[in-house]
């Protein structure tokens, strides 16, 4: 099955015509995924990457002519907002924008209005998701994975691919790898992946990446410690050495009043028995010792 | 970026919040004259607060009062040029001492779990929020913002209602607590705080003393991702209290940020640039700095990022590593060529590159004789193992 993304995923890119649209729609359709229809208002009826996409100039229009049920969004931060509620009204329900530098506040009312039409947001500032060997939506190199039952889930981008690489490296393949994204104000979050993977039958384990700031990281410990007492999991929180009170790159990534360290979401980690890896390169034996057998 | 208070107590005083006046002097004579104008406005005494960008001003003696002109310049002259915590004191607010009845906390900020506007009061008002939030949570109350309708009255109501606040002040907090609110969205601040937010004795117009909600300090932190949208606040940023090298790093078009140890760092991404961090120290080094070149790097950023790197005389080695997804190894390689060629010291340094077009950043990095590394772990201890042999 996998999650968010699979066999099923009718992919609409809004913003197919700007560079990074282009360039990762090309990866996307040469790794099998379903791009059915691509978006900018204006250019309507005319087609995209090499002829073979039909542009549209609204998604409502994509979603009618084209069946699109999943939307992917390059658009710029001034337009990323409108363009997530315009695959809401659409009606489209698994949505991933991947732009970076939205305000804060903008996002708000569309996290909100993503909730009510019960929606799934995945970021903004992420690399999307790629379910290895059926569906990539997203920016994540297609090298570094390989088909199997570990599921991964990460605050971070480039961190991710380092895990995965890993993970491949050692044999380990992957159902579905969810970049959550590392801004304040996000459509998903770790636990809304950790039930998805719970619930689904081809993941068997799971790989955590984390970093420093909010309390995700402490959250997702509980659950573990609840809901995943049968499920080997591995985790790597980055920002051991990060001063605080500094943003580190992502707008999420602060310690702010001596909380969000590394420290404490090891320690929630531990406590809740996920082994916390030093180094991401150690996550694939962290899974075996945890009792993981691929 | 944060502000200074005095700039945060402008931001707050254009929605409508009580703020008493208040002048920003740069000398100990301009801090008497200021202090002058107050007391010949009837104030009994004055205060003078340093301003810096770091907490704990008050614990350091950066907070100081003055019964007189010449005591306020006396004051002044020992506050400017004392070091708080690594920043040196460039300006100083004077204003008129508020005679204090009782002190409470009032703040806003995005709540990343409920993904709103979230304020919290407290009525353990001018402590730190963070030491209430550790020894007494019950002692912060909440008020979770409608997304569309806003911070609403009755709920800034049953705020004040739960410090302990009664008419007519309970209308005052009312009102500055939709002000905080509103300074938050006017602003694109991801937090806005009034600590204290006091209840000062007065003599009101008719003559009789009055009490009074005033905000006696005001702390404001921007979000980065808005300023652009807000031309005006660019010019609040202190570039007295910045790092030189952030300016250069903005222009750039990079994130960094300058650490105290001997191992330079070049990453692309923040995860991974953190995580090669952590390794450094894992494997019994000190990072010099964090710095993501970003996504798609080019190779005039990554020779700009060496030059940041280089501009640190502690580094004694440098750690280049980069997971291609968006970002060419083969770029990034020709840049770090260009780099070497031209820097002003020989620095020894580790690169790994994988990921895209790495076969090609491999070849070009052999043919410049490069030290390279195949993985995260190996780049970390070669480059610890560097900065060791280049200190003996």
């Amino acid at each position: 099955m996998s999650i968010l993304v699979g066999r099923d995923t009718r992919l609409v890119v809004q913003g197919i015509t700007g560079r990074e649209g282009e360039f990762h729609t090309r990866a996307a359709i040469a790794y099998g995924t379903k791009v059915v229809a691509g978006t900018r208002p204006g250019k309507g009826g005319q087609t995209a990457i090499d002829g073979t996409v039909p542009i549209f100039d609204t998604v409502v229009e994509a979603v009618n002519q084209a069946g699109a049920n999943t939307s992917i969004i390059y658009i710029p931060a001034n337009g990323a907002p409108d363009a997530v509620l315009e695959s809401v009204d659409a009606g489209i329900k698994t949505i991933v924008c991947i732009t970076e530098g939205i305000p804060a506040l903008d996002m708000i009312p569309v996290v909100e209005a993503v909730r009510r039409a019960g929606a799934q947001l995945i970021g903004p500032n992420c690399p999307g998701v790629t379910s290895p060997g059926r569906a990539k939506v997203g920016i994540i190199p297609a090298s570094i994975h390989k088909p199997g039952r570990v599921g991964v889930v990460s605050r971070s981008g480039t961190l991710t691919y380092e895990a995965v690489q890993a993970m491949t490296d050692a044999g380990l393949g992957q159902s579905s790898c969810v970049g959550i994204g590392g801004d304040p104000i996000i459509g998903t979050t770790f636990l809304d992946v950790l039930k998805l993977f719970r619930d689904d039958p081809e993941t068997d384990a799971i790989v955590m990446i984390g970093e420093i700031g909010g309390s995700a990281e402490e959250e997702a410990a509980a659950f573990a410690a609840e809901h995943l007492k049968g499920i080997p999991m591995a985790a790597f929180i980055a920002g051991r050495t990060a001063p605080p009170g500094r943003r580190m790159g992502h707008a999420g990534a602060i310690i702010s009043g001596g909380t969000g360290t590394a420290a404490e979401k090891i320690a929630a980690l531990e406590a809740a028995g996920v082994r916390v890896a030093d180094s991401p390169t150690q996550l694939p034996r962290l899974l075996l010792e945890a009792g993981y057998r691929p | 970026m944060k502000i200074q208070e005095a700039d945060a107590k402008s931001l707050l005083l254009a929605q409508g919040l009580p703020v008493s006046a208040w002048e920003v002097a740069r000398d100990p004579e301009a801090v008497k004259a200021a202090a002058q104008r107050f007391f010949a406005s009837g104030a009994g005494r004055v205060v003078v607060k340093a301003q810096v960008l770091v907490g704990g001003r008050g614990k350091a003696g950066g907070v100081k009062l003055a019964s007189t002109p010449d005591e306020a310049r006396e004051v002044g002259s020992r506050i400017l040029g004392m070091d708080i915590k690594g920043i040196t004191v460039r300006k100083v607010l004077v204003g008129a001492a508020a005679e204090i009845v009782k002190e409470y906390y009032l703040g806003a900020i995005v709540d990343r779990a409920s993904r709103r506007i979230v304020l919290m009061a407290s009525a353990e008002g001018g402590v730190e929020i963070e030491e209430v939030a550790r020894q007494n949570p019950g002692a912060i109350h909440r008020a979770s913002a409608d997304p569309e309708l806003g911070l609403l009255a009755f709920q800034a109501r049953g705020l004040g209602l739960a410090i302990g606040l009664r008419d007519p002040l309970l209308n005052q907090f009312v009102a500055i607590a939709q002000g905080l609110f509103a300074t938050m969205k006017a602003n694109d601040a991801d937090l806005v705080e009034v600590n204290p937010l006091a209840v000062v004795a007065e003599t009101g117009a008719d003559g009789k003393p009055q009490q009074r909600l005033v905000c006696l300090d005001a702390k404001i932190t921007l979000d980065d991702s808005a300023l652009g949208r807000h031309p005006g606040l660019e010019a609040l940023r202190d570039l007295d209290e910045e790092d030189p090298t952030d300016a250069q790093a903005r222009k750039l078009g990079i994130n960094f940020i300058h650490l105290d140890g001997t191992i330079g760092c070049m990453v692309n991404g923040a995860g991974l640039a953190m995580t090669t961090m952590d390794l450094v120290k894992h494997f019994g080094g000190e990072p010099a700095n964090f710095l993501d070149v970003g996504g798609g790097a080019r190779h005039e950023t990554v020779r700009g990022a060496m030059e940041l790197i280089l501009a640190d005389p502690k580094v004694r080695a440098i750690l280049v590593n980069i997971f291609g997804g968006i970002t060419r190894g083969d770029e990034v390689a020709a840049g770090l060529i260009e780099a070497r060629a031209e820097q002003s010291r020989r620095v020894p340094m580790v690169v790994r590159i994988v990921g895209t077009n790495a076969a090609e950043a491999a070849r070009l990095l052999e043919e410049a004789r490069f030290e390279t590394a195949a993985s995260l772990d190996e780049a970390a201890e070669k480059a610890v193992a560097l900065a060791k042999g280049a200190a003996r």
